[in-house]
């Protein structure tokens, strides 16, 4: 094998697994180590750099970090990343004159941002201080978008939503409430130097059975009904409520049921659990509180007497399960009616762009879904460009955020008449951690303390108020176990060939026996030497050894970052440095010419 | 020292052996001696080997003298019955133990100062005796618990770390070995696990005197330019003459002998040592023939490695003194302590 080049940003930002899952790419280990130092504020902030949204996310994100999490491939459960998150932004301190500010002059440039969800948000909170004009259209008369409407405020608090919001909006963006836009053409014909759209996928999906528009009445479309009960147009359902469909939103649905007055709550799924699409962590949050979950029940009709939903047919499914688990026959066994007063249709959402007229200019594709670069988020018209769910459909606040960088930088370039393709690269710097012979300053011994749970408020006092907020947070003895689970991937094991004596102390000391010291051979015998099975994970080949030309590799699947190799090696050839991941943003991209004429 | 003890973690893909345990399973407390020291890395292969041989910890005996090497008796199979010795003297407590229950699998870990000077007479008749151990003197050059003088396994004209020329002749451990009868001779080196982790469960596995002299360099007094004992100096003058193989009585075996390169001796457990001869032309079951190898080698740079000599058919030293073939704890009190009377009897005999 070729020696790995560790000077391509992607090779250690790999290594940090939950880093390079976040769509956002929040540098998890970093924030990490802050709230163990009690440096809370330092922590959120370096967590809003990427984020935004640090105090919401720290409640509802969707976490693709925690799965990723390294922790799991040497024991069972991740690092609580996301509850860490919290911990952050719970303790923090007044950070407002840590944001950027208004700037004293604008650049004269104008940004619509069309709806008040996360990405329009983000776009904003990185132009704004720039010198953009940013002006939001919002339909409804407060701001907020899924993260109002679609997440009960029994996970989601309005005022921690509304701090992170007004931190945004403090930075002097024009947010116009209770007004929506009506016709995408004739906002062009305004002077705005580019549009955003961050609308969303508000068209929840309807279940066309025998008996659905008898019953219309009982029967409710999952997000619009929750939507209602944000705004408080709807505060109480029927006693008997089946929720169709076993999304998160569905968890959602459900939850929010008992507390408008349910006594029973059953959630229908199709499929069994392995096929289930809500979070693990969301749907063991709804069993808490005694919904059941149904399995292998496949809606059939509608049942109704005088124009009233009085129950439900379902038919009874069994699957056959393939050995990778894929579903490979499916059979129905019999049917079930189940009586009920309610029915919330929780099976999905589209994006719908009813206000786009046909010939704007703006391509769709063959769903009805715009057309829109992955890179640079731009539309088929030139200066409309799309993020969050209003691009490629539902994803989750986090992607949203994500998307909202990468479309700042682009409508700054286009504002500037540059190339919206050349965008800086990721960038990496790697800084030492050694403080004296066996001392680093991270906390490198491996800490085999098991993950923390969440303490929840008691279920007769969470159903008292709709706003009553079930998670309590973290206590401060959590705090500090959990913090030690992290294990500091982005402390990278830094490998100096020239430097190697070949002693094999490090082969000998590492915990996980992921080292070695072979000759170069092709990929499946170096991985076959250090027992590496995952082929997800990279295998790392150093240059030639000095004394017998052999490589050192290391895998770098289950890799603690303990540094006991480093604390083992008598001539430093390996050492333990802070690789910190630079993310491209809207305001590093000036003189990027140059950089590129330097490259060429 | 480390900061912190290393942790046992069990991986998704962790290899059991045959009794079930894993590779960390055979760890012991954590090693005090310098980062780099050769010592970790034989420790780190008699612990693999064990692993790999399916032997029990709690069936196995380490014993060592004095130094840095027997130090490292703790530094693996934390659960084995282990004892460490007086300066020199670990040969006569082994002898001692195997007397008492042959049943067990004996270690013995020493250096090249505990082994040729103060201990030298010991280790001498430990072999002549073929006793059934395995003793592995990891070979430094220098007395490193002492700040590196010169041992008696210091080559000709090799230099202390401050320049002095040593100008007495070496003891060479295999020429010993094989001048007194050992039945097993081998030589390696601690950055060669490929060559060592087989070699000790050879050395394991063969009944009577196993003597693996293992290069093991100093990282703090002699690992210098001017060494004969150092990384650089073994990797570069390092010569493979034979390799050795263990092969388990049930595994299969696949290998054909008919090349001439490679042969099979049969050991006392029904398995094998497959030896392929990297040098043709050395026949390793003959003494006279290794012990002429050994010294030319000791006329040029060249470090001969690997299996110099093996000799399987001379009964070690339980069989020829017809000690019973079983513990002294399985006896009946009755049966080990004859009495008063049958001692008097005994005690008229020299009357």
């Amino acid at each position: 094998m070729k020696p790995t080049d560790t000077s391509d940003p992607d090779y250690f930002h790999k290594v940090v697994d939950c880093q390079w899952a976040c769509p956002a790419h929040t540098p998890v280990p970093a924030y990490i180590r802050l709230i163990a130092q009690g440096r809370y504020s330092d922590a959120y902030m370096l967590n809003r750099e990427s984020n935004v949204f640090p105090g919401v996310l720290g409640r509802v994100c969707d976490r693709p970090c925690e799965p990723a999490c390294r922790r799991t491939r040497v024991e069972e459960e991740p690092v609580a990343i996301c509850r860490l998150k919290r911990v952050a932004a719970d303790h923090r301190d007044d950070i407002t004159d840590r944001l950027p500010k208004k700037p004293a002059k604008t650049n004269g440039k104008k940004i619509a941002l069309i709806g008040a969800g996360p990405a329009s948000f983000t776009v904003a909170n990185d132009l704004a201080p720039m010198g953009y004009e940013c002006t939001i259209f919002e339909k409804f008369d407060k701001p907020g978008g899924l993260m109002r409407t679609n997440i009960p405020a029994f996970r989601l608090p309005e005022n921690v939503l509304m701090e992170e919001i007004g931190y945004i909006l403090d930075m002097g963006v024009d947010l116009k409430l209770g007004t929506p836009v009506n016709s995408m053409k004739e906002l062009l014909k305004e002077d705005y130097d580019a549009v955003f759209v961050g609308t969303g996928a508000p068209k929840g999906k309807n279940l066309s059975l025998p008996g659905r528009e008898e019953a219309d009445a009982n029967i409710h479309i999952g997000i619009e009904w929750l939507e209602s009960v944000a705004f408080e147009h709807i505060d109480k359902i029927g006693k008997e409520v089946l929720i169709i469909g076993v999304g998160n939103t569905a968890m959602d649905c459900c939850r929010t049921s008992l507390r408008l007055g349910a006594d029973s709550v059953k959630v229908m799924a199709r499929k069994p659990r392995a096929f289930f699409k809500a979070s693990p962590w969301e749907l063991e949050d709804a069993e808490e509180e005694n919904v059941d979950i149904l399995v292998n029940h496949s809606p059939k009709a509608f049942v109704h007497e005088n124009g009233k939903l009085t129950g439900m047919v379902f038919e009874l499914m069994e699957y056959d399960v393939d050995e990778n688990g894929k579903i490979t026959d499916s059979r129905v066994t019999g049917e079930k009616t189940i009586a009920c007063t309610d029915v919330i249709l929780a099976i999905g959402q589209n994006n719908a762009f009813p206000w786009i007229e046909k010939d704007a200019g703006i391509e769709f594709d063959k769903w009805d879904v715009p057309v829109v670069d992955k890179v640079t988020f731009e539309s088929s018209q030139k200066g409309v460009f799309f993020g969050g769910d209003a691009a490629f459909g539902p994803l989750n606040i986090i992607w949203a955020v994500r998307h909202g960088h990468e479309a700042a930088i682009s409508i700054h370039k286009y504002c500037h008449g540059e190339s919206l393709t050349q965008r800086r690269p990721d960038q990496l710097k790697l800084e030492p951690t050694k403080m004296g012979m066996f001392e680093w300053r991270y906390s490198n011994a491996f800490d085999d303390s098991e993950r923390r749970e969440m303490d929840h408020v008691a279920l007769t006092e969470r159903f008292s108020n709709l706003g009553t907020e079930v998670e309590l947070g973290f206590s401060p003895e959590k705090i500090a176990t959990e913090v030690q689970r992290c294990l500091n991937c982005d402390v990278q094991t830094v490998f100096d060939a020239p430097k190697c004596t070949e002693c094999d102390a490090c082969i000998d000391i590492c915990p996980v026996e992921c080292l070695s010291i072979v000759p170069n051979a092709e990929e499946p015998v170096l991985r076959d030497a250090v027992n590496a099975t995952n082929p997800d994970q990279a295998l790392y080949v150093s240059e030639d050894l000095p004394y017998t030309g052999r490589v050192m590799i290391k895998d770098e699947d289950v890799c603690l970052h303990c540094g006991l190799c480093a604390e083992r090696c008598p001539t430093a050839a390996w050492d333990m440095q802070e690789g910190i991941i630079t993310i491209p943003h809207a305001d590093d991209q000036n003189a990027l010419d140059k950089i590129f004429e330097a490259a060429e | 020292m480390p900061s912190f003890t290393k942790p046992k973690i069990h991986l998704k893909n962790e290899k059991k052996n045959d009794i079930g345990l894993i590779r960390a399973d055979y760890d012991g407390v954590m090693s005090t001696l310098c980062a780099g020291c050769g010592h970790d890395s034989v420790t780190a292969a008699m612990a693999r080997a064990f692993f790999e041989l399916s032997i029990g910890p709690h069936k196995a005996v380490k014993v060592s003298g004095i130094g840095c090497s027997s130090k490292t008796t703790s530094y693996f199979m934390k659960e084995a019955h282990g004892n460490n010795t007086v300066h020199g003297r670990m040969p006569s407590v082994a002898t001692g133990a195997m007397a008492a229950n042959p049943h067990f699998t004996y270690i013995g870990v020493s250096g090249d100062g505990d082994s040729l000077s103060i201990g030298a007479g010991q280790l001498v008749h430990a072999m002549r005796r073929n006793i059934n151990m395995l003793y592995m003197l990891e070979n430094n050059g220098v007395y490193g618990l002492t700040k590196g003088q010169f041992s008696a396994a210091a080559d000709l004209g090799s230099t202390a770390k401050k320049g002095e020329v040593n100008n007495l002749a070496p003891i060479d451990p295999c020429a010993l070995a094989l001048s007194v009868g050992a039945t097993f001779v081998a030589r390696s080196f601690s950055g060669d696990k490929e060559q060592l982790v087989p070699l000790i469960k050879a050395g394991l596995k063969h009944k009577g005197f196993a003597l693996i002299d293992v290069i093991s360099p100093c990282v703090s007094f002699n690992d210098h330019k001017g060494s004969t004992k150092s990384y650089e100096h073994t990797y570069k003058y390092y010569h493979k003459a034979v390799h050795a193989d263990y092969v388990p009585p049930s595994a299969e075996i696949r290998a054909s002998y008919d090349d001439g390169k490679t042969m099979p001796i049969e050991l006392h457990d029904g398995g094998l040592i497959n030896l392929r001869k990297l040098d043709s032309g050395y026949d390793p079951t003959d003494r006279a023939s290794a012990f002429s190898k050994v010294l030319e080698s000791q006329q040029t740079d060249e470090i001969l490695t690997g299996l110099l000599y093996i000799d399987e058919t001379t009964q070690d030293f339980a069989t020829r003194k017809k000690l019973p073939g079983r513990g002294l704890n399985t006896y009946p009190y009755e049966e080990l302590n004859p009495g008063a009377d049958k001692m008097k009897d005994l005690m008229r005999e020299f009357g």
